[in-house]
């Protein structure tokens, strides 16, 4: 995927949310750091240009809640950034978002995540690419696009915001 | 706030600051940020570390430092066990390497230790498997205590690099001046200390930092202001001929505070002696950060107890 077609991507997501949530001002954004952040940002923005209502925007941290954090023998601990949700998400709707959708196991997380902060109404999960091998029963609502891969390919999805330019790349993984 | 250019320390203790490199004490700093932010959640916990145990073995008294490392702990979802020397086999003749082993067959992962003789952190390191975090040894040092400081100086100047820092107080007697010195040292802050002669350590000035008997000169435009108390429990002799005498040339007082930037923060380890050291209306000025210290001791050592659960270099797997 090059940028305009990662661009062209986020929009047609910020319409499927405009077109199946009536109530916009319940709605709120949450994404999954590092990628997930950016992506988040610019449907709100995409939503804001369609309908002039702006979602707010949060950031979750999950390195805290991954569950392979004990199991590494080897190597240091990831580090952990901040989560920051500026807003309460007790009966709101949330809209997970983050950049790739594997095993599913990063989702698992955010969720756990998500509900020590309250009791949202719904939790939507969107994400820019779904590459398959889920290894959970998640299922994501918005996907901006289906990657089938083999579990020996890496997907890496670059922005703007982190790594300079809009792209998304399949490459075979270094062992 | 700096960037990290290490993504995990080095040993599998936390022993003192004297083995920490400037980018292992900035890691621990940025992690102790998002820590912080989950002491703010309204149910402050992660899953982090279940199924971890720790025990905390304290030899000496404390409130703050237990108290906060078993919060840490806690809001990690750690086990935690606390064994206070009074209540333990101690008592009974039984040796600190006898204790720590006898825990040790227990299979905690983490032993936190406070300890009247210095080194004694360093002794279980030695024959123990868990990791050991000091949680103050004798006079020699209390990195905890400092890590916490020095977050505390970041949160509220926004650097520790350039600032004027004066410390002031019993040093002779303080593992809390020592760690102190070694990290802002390593962080580049300009340390002036002042004490009567017979409280200044004989070598302080190998940290590199100024001392002086006069407390006007060390708060002279100071950025921060950090007041240790007079330990008389370590205090065997006279060193000053009375509390009375003392607060009146090294205690803190409003009138002296004005010598340093209009700016500044105020800073005390605990527990305070009010009217020997520091003044009631310093310690509950607008200036001082005293209470913020203590709360930011549990996300300082949240995060050192979580970096510190990941596997290190010298593992055997």
């Amino acid at each position: 995927m090059d940028a305009a077609r990662v661009e062209r991507t986020i929009a047609r997501i910020a319409h499927e949310i405009v077109e199946r949530n009536r109530d916009l001002d319940q709605l709120a954004l949450v994404g999954v750091r590092t990628r997930g952040v950016p992506i988040a940002r610019r449907i709100s923005e995409a939503v804001a240009a369609i309908t002039g209502t702006r979602i707010p925007v949060g950031t979750l941290d999950i390195t805290l809640y991954r569950d392979d954090l004990m199991r590494h023998t080897v190597g240091p601990q990831p580090v952990v950034h901040r989560t920051d949700i500026p807003f309460s998400i007790d009966d709101r709707r949330i809209l997970l978002v983050d950049d790739v959708l594997y095993t599913g196991r990063t989702v698992r997380a955010a969720l756990d995540a998500l509900i020590d902060f309250g009791r949202p109404r719904s939790i939507q999960l969107v994400v820019l690419v779904d590459r398959g091998h889920r290894e959970l029963p998640i299922k994501a609502d918005y996907v901006g696009k289906n990657l089938p891969t083999s579990p020996r390919e890496s997907v890496q999805v670059r922005l703007a915001e982190t790594d300079g330019q809009d792209e998304v790349v399949v490459q075979e993984a270094h062992a | 706030m700096t960037t990290q250019t290490v993504t995990g320390l080095k040993g599998k203790h936390l022993l003192g600051i004297a083995d920490l490199s400037a980018e292992e004490i900035g890691l621990i700093l940025e992690t102790a940020e998002a820590m912080k932010e989950v002491g703010a959640r309204p149910i402050k916990k992660v899953p982090t570390l279940r199924g971890k145990t720790v025990i905390n073995l304290f030899f000496e008294a404390s409130t703050r430092t237990r108290t906060s490392f078993e919060v840490a702990e806690k809001r990690l979802s750690a086990d935690t066990l606390n064994i206070a020397a009074s209540t333990s086999s101690v008592v009974k003749g039984e040796t600190l390497v006898d204790t720590a082993l006898n825990l040790e067959a227990m299979a905690p992962d983490m032993i936190v230790m406070r300890h009247a003789s210095s080194g004694a952190c360093h002794l279980l390191a030695r024959v123990c498997k868990s990791r050991i975090i000091n949680a103050g040894d004798g006079m020699h040092e209390h990195p905890t205590q400092a890590l916490l400081d020095a977050f505390t100086i970041r949160e509220h100047k926004g650097r520790i690099g350039g600032l004027k820092i004066a410390i002031i107080g019993d040093l002779l007697h303080s593992r809390v001046l020592r760690s102190n010195l070694l990290l802002l040292g390593k962080l580049g802050a300009e340390v002036w200390v002042a004490a009567p002669p017979t409280l200044m350590p004989p070598d302080v000035e190998r940290f590199g930092v100024h001392s002086t008997t006069s407390i006007d000169e060390a708060v002279r435009d100071a950025d921060v202001v950090m007041m240790l108390r007079i330990q008389l429990e370590r205090m065997q002799g006279n060193f000053f001929p009375s509390l009375r005498e003392y607060f009146t040339v090294f205690g803190m007082t409003e009138e002296r505070m004005r010598r340093a930037k209009p700016d500044v923060i105020i800073m005390h380890p605990g527990p305070m002696n009010r009217g020997v050291e520091i003044a009631s209306e310093v310690a509950d000025g607008p200036y001082s950060v005293i209470l913020n210290q203590v709360a930011n001791g549990v996300a300082v050592r949240m995060a050192v107890l979580f970096l510190l659960s990941g596997a290190s270099e010298g593992d055997q797997l």
